[in-house]
């Protein structure tokens, strides 16, 4: 049981003990231990690790330090820089669980209904690892490899997630049965790119892994008014959207949905995502969403 | 608490309620909800889920508001617990609490001791708070009996004395 005060201590305990867990706001891993699912042998905690809390603008880019709160991301100004990753963080659990959890637990865990995961995939998002031997950058999509499996090596730590902050359109939809403490049946983050003239969707609790949609995007690309930064497109092509949303995903029936509802509802949140984006003006501010 | 970290038995010191307790002999997987009613003594914060979902057992951990059975007791070594004993001089109660009895949002009681934590956290950082911030502030606490009116009722009433709206 260690509780380390800084990352060279955080990374010397981790080398020295690579089977051991790590916690951060103990969400996740609590459970399993107030349950008897999980007995492990030692814990590391990176809660009090200064160098892991907070985030910082550096060049175009975010840095979100892994132990960022998911109440810390709904906080102006992150919440203004980011906004479908403030929006997805408001619909994590209730406001205690928001206050612990965290943004490396979120990537670490790799719950095909992470809220914040869409979010990364649709930012195409940098997961940066560190170990006593140095650092290394990976996608978000080859960080996340299958349900609850990460790329993650013995020895190494999430350091923190890059994240571009660059003029954007962003939005981020969630279907659960309440507004509060529910877990994701499928949700939807929208990123529209002004700069890359792109619209990226990340799909979540619709796989394995959070996943794209590559013809649904070049779809939204094309019928993106960049100029305005509004969408612009006709009942058929909102229609033809959420097609193409709803055949990227790769859904199951579990206790929470059945495949074909999350099938479906992954399409409507695609174009609702769509039909709300509006690109914030040179000073930051969005136009009313209708 | 079924489940714990099978390894060397710990000794640490917790600061709760502004008091230096020593706990000895705990497992590395204890919660800090398990060292507070089992080892302290202090039963105010409920058990009941023990995943988070019901808010029963909400503490400030260093001002924070945090559930209890998610918190590993020992990494609050050095950090400021507040329980709900701790709201009030022994044998009185907050304004809150007497809010709650008041207006009768106590039936059961079980979920009292977590909102009462809620609340003192929501009307420490917004003394003016919307109805809907007090919905979200309030929405990781569950009630079984109240349906909430009379919890939004004393929750009002609190948020009104304070801003001297009321006598």
């Amino acid at each position: 049981m260690l509780v380390p005060a800084s990352l060279d201590e955080l990374l010397a305990s981790v080398a020295a003990d690579t089977r051991a867990d790590l916690i951060a706001g103990g969400t996740d891993l609590m459970v399993e231990v107030n349950f008897g699912r999980r007995s492990p042998e030692s814990v590391i905690s990176v809660a009090l690790v200064p160098e892991l809390k907070s985030w910082y603008r550096s060049g175009d880019e975010v840095i979100l330090n892994a132990a960022l709160t998911y109440s810390e991301m709904m906080r102006p100004p992150l919440c203004e820089l980011l906004p479908a990753l403030a929006q997805a963080a408001r619909t994590v659990g209730s406001p205690q669980i928001r206050n612990a959890g965290t943004i490396g637990g979120n990537l670490a865990t790799a719950s095909p209904a992470g809220d914040t995961l869409p979010v990364l995939a649709a930012l195409e998002a940098t997961v940066v690892l560190e170990s006593a031997e140095g650092g290394r950058a990976v996608p978000v999509g080859e960080f996340i490899v299958s349900v609850k499996r990460t790329s993650l090596a013995p020895g190494e730590i999430i350091r923190s997630v890059r994240v571009p902050a660059r003029r954007a359109a962003q939005e981020f939809l969630k279907v659960g049965t309440r507004n509060a403490m529910v877990i994701a049946v499928c949700s939807v983050a929208l990123v529209a790119d002004a700069e890359r003239r792109e619209v990226h969707l990340g799909l979540g609790s619709v796989g394995p892994v959070p996943l794209r949609a590559p013809r649904a995007e070049e779809l939204a690309t094309s019928l993106f008014d960049w100029d305005e930064g509004v969408p612009r497109a006709s009942e058929k092509e909102l229609a033809r959207l959420a097609e193409l949303a709803s055949e990227a995903a790769r859904p199951i029936d579990d206790h929470r949905s059945t495949a074909r509802y999350r099938r479906h509802a992954v399409g409507v949140c695609a174009r609702r995502a769509f039909e709300r984006a509006r690109l914030p003006d040179a000073t930051g501010r969005r136009s009313v969403t209708p | 608490m079924t489940g714990a970290i099978a390894s060397a038995e710990l000794s640490y010191e917790l600061v709760v309620n502004g008091r230096h307790h020593d706990v000895n002999g705990a497992l590395a997987g204890e919660s800090l909800l398990y060292v507070l009613r089992n080892r302290l003594g202090l039963p105010g914060s409920k058990n009941a889920c023990e995943q988070g979902e019901c808010g029963s057992c909400s503490v400030l951990v260093d001002g924070v508001l945090v559930c209890a059975c998610l918190v590993l007791a020992a990494t609050a070594v050095g950090r400021e617990i507040v329980t709900v004993e701790g709201l009030a001089g022994p044998g009185e109660l907050s304004d809150v609490q007497e809010a709650f009895v008041e207006n009768g949002a106590v039936q059961c009681g079980f979920c009292t001791p977590g909102l009462v934590v809620a609340v003192h956290d929501l009307l420490g950082r917004l003394p003016d708070p919307s109805e809907l911030e007090i919905r979200e502030a309030i929405s990781g606490n569950l009630c079984r009996c109240t349906g909430y009116g009379r919890i939004l009722a004393a929750i009002d009433e609190v948020r009104r004395r304070r801003l001297g709206e009321l006598p």
